[in-house]
């Protein structure tokens, strides 16, 4: 099937399997390698990509179903000598080890920031009607979807705080 | 997975059309459980119709009321709606405390509803389940069956059904709004879209073929303070070992029946001046319990009891 | 160097002139990681568009498959092959008895024995990954099934000593037991536990000239590409293994698998290269795991809380060919003082998947028992649990009289003690509410042994200055690339931006990889080796260079320090010497082997954890909230990394107290939760504040450096302090592990809670 979509604000075209998941799209058609497979079933995170500006697994999601949508994996926030400030603070805090779960965290955070500035609620949110505060909790559980197995959770909510600032 | 065509649904009608007409067809939303379950060749689709974009996303004030959210919107609108976290808190808490953030930013509210038990015999294809095939025995019945279920269970199957949302769609006396074949809409309980097992526990709604859920509509909120609790194995990110929503005085159960239960016993004896504990008692009188779920009996009664006790405390 | 003797004059580490040793810098490898830019094994591109291999796992635990049949697989879009054992192309056999980690013949699709559930019994290779999932399904397989033991319950108390592992005796420990006014005699239970890296076992291969390139994930490259060849019965040299980037390996990857074998088979018999993972669901059976344990400890103190006796004594089960088993009473062998001690192993032998290595295999399992039993006998004796530790702290090596190299617990005990708080500990359970929480804090000690294996590693200095590390070494999110690079400045005295590392390879010096916490240290000092003979040659160089201002001065007062060669006051850029004395550069070799007389001393790192958990008193649920531990392992070589590790750890025994363990189903032999959504590891929002301490310690009888190992440190010990704390919150002992909700529901109920 004919697809086209948006990645990292270049539009790309396809010919595709309609069983390909996103993942796989870019992982073996685009040569876009960032975006991890750790489970291929939803259940770890690896595959966070962004679709349309929200976070979503990408390894659940079929390539055919995104006709149309803009795309951004971890390749398009930065570049190694051009840094996203997530992926600098990731460095700066070592909010990784074997680094295979990174980019899925990475896309998740920007996700989850924005997440935050809209406003919607997680299930640390205690006051529903209010403004969220981003605390360490909010940050903990709102990145729970992202299993880290080399364990850097305490490095990974020292890495989002330090962008996210105190006051969120 | 088996090879599939796919087509994005133009309109309702349509889709519901296709659906009718196009042999194996079936209805994609978000997703994140048909993909999941076609991976392993549990679901094995011939043709796939993307219902994600059509224009059923929407969540609308009624005239009496409530709400009506479109079948489309996803888990994550819901739950950062205003007037959805303003009227039905325990909904937000629910959907909230389901999954993760990334998948419930993809699930759909039809989808949620409709999503299959996570019994790990039915995940395993290499072992009998009655619910993936028909006749083949059930491995949980005798089985690691800590997850299983303990109302409405059956010979034949004992699996839970999983949703968080459901159970407080189920609290909060939500309908589901419908399209059939021959474009008939229709609109009923909830409680009557989930069958438990009997004897066909691969029978699991009571949809009928190509039939599109639209909507969910919710009544005005109840009286009294709500509050969603959910046991699991680590902080997030878990299945339910049991939940429990309040809403005024009415009770529903998560992870513990092949539906959303509405605990009636436990809210008719609390209405009756039941202390907490009792009422939870007065529904588990007919629980039935498979082993090595033994333990959910307990749970859901000091679970149940908690949260009726907290909600007094917000109320 | 043959011993540990030498070691102790300064050197250019020890010394540390430019502050590289200990500095807490960046991952080198950091901008690539964190932009998705590293390419795992998986993601490599290769000469040309790969085909896809995916495996069939045996449904049964034991028999043999009687009927295969691929016609309907072959017939499939875009498949090349599908072999089963009829057509598999033949491959080596290991030599029979071969050890563990022995870098002998795996073949794979052998034979139509199924020795485990999981284990592939069929390849398909497709042109997409879509095809070969799809054709997979249609491989039709009947199996003969027959009787298989699996149940590890059942079998234990059938368990004998494993082959050549008497018990070990001291004193005698039934008659200090019979005699000791306090006793603890109590049994823990720990499940089999699986790795969960996050990146499946994966292999890319194709072939070269008649030599087989594959880039893998594995620990261990030398091991891999030996094991490899022997399986297909090619030199060594004719594999040229990668493994530069490691999605995780926890022991997991040290064995290699049929993704391997099957990849390189495949992509020979299609001329093409083939890519093939595991599922995610595959690797549960299709890996290996850590076996299940069953730990009885005895326990004998006076009343003033000394120990009398001391006994544990572990059941476990391997595979029926199985060469691993846990070894979880060794550490104790070394941890407290009792004159009377029994300590030993019982093996039974199941037909489960293979028993392998896991983080801090022995201790990891083992310490959840011991460390638990010493919370209970403190409270049997009225003592804080950590004077009681302090009461029992040997003088020397308990079981075998020897040294300690350095020993620092007690102190990680005490520090810890005042920087957690834990004088607020209610030394009475269930005592502290905190909202509708019960809060309870736990401690224990951590141990874990400390090893040092031959290394070689090879040093290249270019015209520009920049030294180039190359070692057959790997980085499993360790921080090798890292701490290679500080070693390598530090030695030879050039910045670290003038340092560029490149592990991974086969062709580089051999290695014995990354596993048993020995990796930093093993490759470390082969590296530091290479440095101290590159800074050897960099001075006999300049000296001997009429050119250079240094000519003629003695080679040994040659000083290197910022990429500046100098003897006094004279001094010239060290590119410049280069460029001008040996234009093509100057590589060196460097060896580590570990001197005999380092058995004369116990050697050991140590730690204190402190733990702070909530539990609700309804459901059971358990939040551990702070935790500190405090650790004593050698010199740091990167603050940053090494903490990393160490929180790392300490989560890792977290995850055992509370999370991990596959449940085996006896009727099938297969695990019931082989997924991430129903084998539980912590996530994000189960881990609070957490803290690691490294002390100020240098161990000169560990290697030249001082440095020891902390990747497996911080999980020794871990859970049991969790473990502890739940019991502090709401009086619940629980010995059977994961302590999942339902555990401490129960318990707390059966005290009317
Ligand atoms: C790892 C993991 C953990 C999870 N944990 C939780 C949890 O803790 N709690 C929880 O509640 N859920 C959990 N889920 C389940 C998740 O919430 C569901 O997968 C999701 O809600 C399904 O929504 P979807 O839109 O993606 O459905 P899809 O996968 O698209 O569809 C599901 C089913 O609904 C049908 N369908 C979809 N739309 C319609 C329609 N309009 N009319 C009729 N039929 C329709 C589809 O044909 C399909 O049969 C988890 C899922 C994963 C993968
Ligand atoms: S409980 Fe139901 S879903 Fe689970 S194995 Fe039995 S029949 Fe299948
Ligand atoms: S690979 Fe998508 S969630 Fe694990
Ligand atoms: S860095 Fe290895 S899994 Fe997160």
């Amino acid at each position: 099937m004919r697809t086209s979509f948006t990645v990292n604000g270049t539009l790309r075209s396809l010919d595709l399997d309609p069983r390909v998941t996103l993942l796989d799209a870019l992982r073996e058609q685009l040569g876009l390698t960032g975006s991890k497979k750790g489970c291929d079933h939803g259940q770890c995170g690896a595959c966070t990509v962004l679709v349309n500006g929200l976070r979503v697994n990408a390894c659940l999601t079929l390539a055919v179903a995104c006709d149309g949508d803009q795309v951004t994996t971890i390749e398009g926030l930065g570049a190694p000598d051009a840094l996203h400030p997530l992926q600098r603070a990731f460095l700066t805090e070592d909010a990784f080890q074997c680094g295979y779960c990174t980019p899925g965290q990475i896309c998740s955070a920007v996700g989850m920031l924005e997440e935050v500035a809209a406003g919607w609620p997680s299930q640390e949110t205690q006051d529903l009607t209010g403004q969220v505060r981003l605390t360490d909790d909010e940050i903990r559980e709102r990145m729970s979807g992202n299993i880290c197995r080399c364990s850097a959770y305490p490095q990974i909510v020292a890495a989002i705080r330090s962008v996210a600032g105190e006051g969120v | 997975m088996r090879p599939f065509t796919y087509e994005r649904a133009a309109d309702a009608a349509s889709a519901v059309k296709a659906a009718v007409e196009v042999p194996g067809a079936r209805f994609l939303a978000g997703g994140t459980n048909l993909i999941d379950l076609m991976k392993l060749q549990i679901e094995t689709p011939a043709h796939l119709i993307d219902v994600s974009r059509l224009p059923l996303a929407r969540i609308e004030d009624t005239a009496d009321g409530g709400l009506s959210i479109g079948a489309m919107a996803t888990n994550s609108q819901v739950a950062a709606d205003p007037r959805v976290r303003a009227r039905y808190p325990v909904l937000v808490q629910a959907i909230v405390a389901g999954a993760s953030p990334q998948l419930r930013n993809k699930a759909s509210v039809a989808g949620n509803l409709l999503q299959r038990t996570r019994c790990a015999y039915f995940y395993d294809t290499t072992k009998p389940c009655n619910k993936r095939r028909p006749g083949a025995g059930c491995a949980a019945l005798e089985g690691l069956n800590r997850n299983a279920a303990i109302f409405g269970t059956s010979e034949a199957c004992i699996a839970a059904y999983p949703s968080d949302m459901a159970v407080a769609l189920q609290v909060l006396d939500a309908r589901v709004e419908t399209l059939g074949a021959s474009a008939q809409a229709r609109a009923f309980a909830l409680d009557e879209l989930h069958r438990l097992p009997g004897e066909t526990p691969h029978i699991e709604t009571t949809l009928a073929a190509g039939e599109l859920i639209t909507a969910v509509v919710l009544p005005p909120p109840p009286e009294g303070a709500q509050l969603y609790r959910k046991a699991r194995d680590r902080a997030s990110f878990a299945g339910g070992l049991a939940s429990v929503a309040v809403a005024g005085g009415r009770i529903a159960l998560g992870a513990v029946a092949l539906k959303p239960w509405r605990a009636a016993r436990a809210e008719a004896a609390l209405a009756a001046g039941a202390a907490p504990a009792e009422a939870m008692r007065a529904e588990l009188e007919q629980a039935r319990s498979a082993g090595r779920n033994d333990f959910k009996v307990a749970l859901v009664e000091r679970l149940g009891a908690a949260t009726i006790q907290q909600t007094r405390g917000l109320a | 160097m043959n011993s540990v003797r030498d070691w102790a004059a300064p050197n250019p580490v020890t010394e540390n002139r430019q502050g590289i040793i200990g500095k807490p810098v960046d991952r080198y490898e950091g901008p690539l990681k964190v932009t998705g830019s590293a390419p795992y094994a998986y993601e490599v591109q290769p000469p040309s568009p790969p085909a896809y291999g995916v495996m069939i796992p045996a449904a049964i635990p034991r028999g043999r498959v009687s009927r295969v049949d691929v016609t309907a697989a072959e017939a499939a879009p875009g498949v090349k092959l599908a072999w089963t054992h009829l057509n598999a192309p033949a491959q080596q056999d290991p030599p029979p008895d071969a050890p563990f980690l022995a870098p002998v013949a795996r073949p794979a699709l052998r034979s139509d024995r199924v020795m485990h559930f999981g284990q592939p019994v069929a390849l398909v290779v497709a042109d997409t990954l879509e095809n070969a999932q799809a054709a997979a399904h249609l491989v039709e397989i009947a199996y003969e099934t027959e009787p298989a033991e699996v149940d590890f319950a059942a079998a234990a108390p059938h368990a004998t000593n494993p082959p050549g592992e008497p018990d070990v005796r001291m004193g005698d420990f039934e008659t200090a037991f019979e005699a000791a006014p306090v006793r603890l005699d109590e049994t823990w239970d720990t499940p089999i536990q699986i790795h969960c890296q996050m990146e499946p076992h994966a292999t890319l291969a194709w072939w070269e000239d008649g030599k087989c390139v594959v880039h893998t994930s594995a620990q261990m490259v030398r091991l891999t590409q030996t094991g490899l060849a022997n399986t297909l019965g090619i030199d060594r040299d004719d594999v040229l293994l990668r493994s530069r980037y490691v999605g995780g390996g926890f022991g997991g990857k040290g064995p290699f698998y049929e993704d391997l074998v099957l990849a390189a088979l495949a992509s020979r018999e299609l001329g093409q290269p083939v890519k093939i993972a595991f599922s995610r669901q595959h690797m549960f059976h299709g890996t290996c795991h850590r076996p299940a344990t069953s730990q009885r400890v005895r326990l004998a103190a006076g009343p003033d809380g000394r120990l009398t006796g001391m006994s544990m004594i572990t059941v476990t089960h391997t595979d029926r060919e199985g060469k691993f088993w846990e070894r979880a009473s060794n550490f104790s062998r070394s941890l407290y003082a009792a004159p009377n001690r029994l300590t030993g192993h019982r093996l039974v032998r199941l037909d489960l998947p293979m028993a392998g290595a896991m983080r801090a295999p022995g201790e990891a399992s083992g310490m959840l028992s011991l460390e638990c039993a010493m919370d209970e006998l403190a409270e049997r004796l009225g003592l804080d649990p950590l004077e009681l530790r302090l009461r029992n702290e040997p003088d020397v090596d308990p079981e075998t009289g020897k040294p300690f190299s350095i020993r620092q617990l007690t102190r990680c005990m005490r520090e810890g003690a005042q920087m957690f708080g834990w004088d607020r500990r209610s030394p009475k359970p269930g005592q502290v509410r905190d909202g509708r929480w019960l809060v309870g804090m736990g401690m224990a000690s951590a141990i874990r042994g400390n090893m040092l294996l031959p290394a070689k590693a090879t040093f290249s200095l270019d015209v520009s200055g920049v030294v180039t590390v190359r070692q057959g070494m790997t980085d499993i999110g360790t921080g090798s690339y890292t701490v290679l690079a500080q070693i390598a400045a530090e030695t030879v005295g050039v910045p670290l931006e003038d340092v560029r590392v490149e592990i991974g390879d086969s062709e580089f010096a051999p290695t014995p990889g990354s596993g048993g916490q020995f990796g930093a240290a093993t490759a470390g000092s082969a590296a530091f080796a290479a440095g101290m003979n590159l800074r050897k040659a960099i001075g006999e160089l300049g000296t001997g260079d009429p050119g250079s201002p240094l000519h003629g001065a003695d080679p040994e007062q040659v000083t290197i320090l910022g990429g500046v060669v100098a003897v006094g006051n004279r001094s010239e850029r060290l590119a410049a010497l280069i460029a001008r004395a040996a234009p093509e550069g100057l590589t060196v070799e460097g060896e580590i082997n570990p001197p005999s007389d380092m058995r004369d001393w116990s050697q050991h790192t140590y730690g204190a954890h402190f733990v702070e958990v909530a539990v609700d008193p309804v459901t059971g649920e358990t939040r551990v909230r702070r935790m500190l531990g405090v650790f004593a392992a050698g010199r740091i070589l990167n603050r940053k990394t090494a903490r990393s590790q160490l929180t790392g750890g300490m989560i890792w025994g977290v995850s055992h107290a509370l999370h991990d363990g596959a449940a085996v189903d006896p009727r099938y032999g297969s695990f019931v939760n082989p997924d991430l959504a129903q084998y539980m590891v912590p996530v994000q929002a189960d881990i609070g504040e957490l803290e690691a301490i490294m002390l100020d310690e240098a161990d000169d009888k560990a290697n030249p450096m001082g440095i020891k190992g902390v990747g497996e440190l911080g999980i020794a010990g871990s859970g049991s302090a969790v473990a502890n704390a739940i019991y502090n919150a709401c009086g619940a002992r629980i010995r059977d592990y994961p302590i999942t909700p339902e555990k401490v529901m129960a318990a707390m109920m059966a005290q009317g809670l």
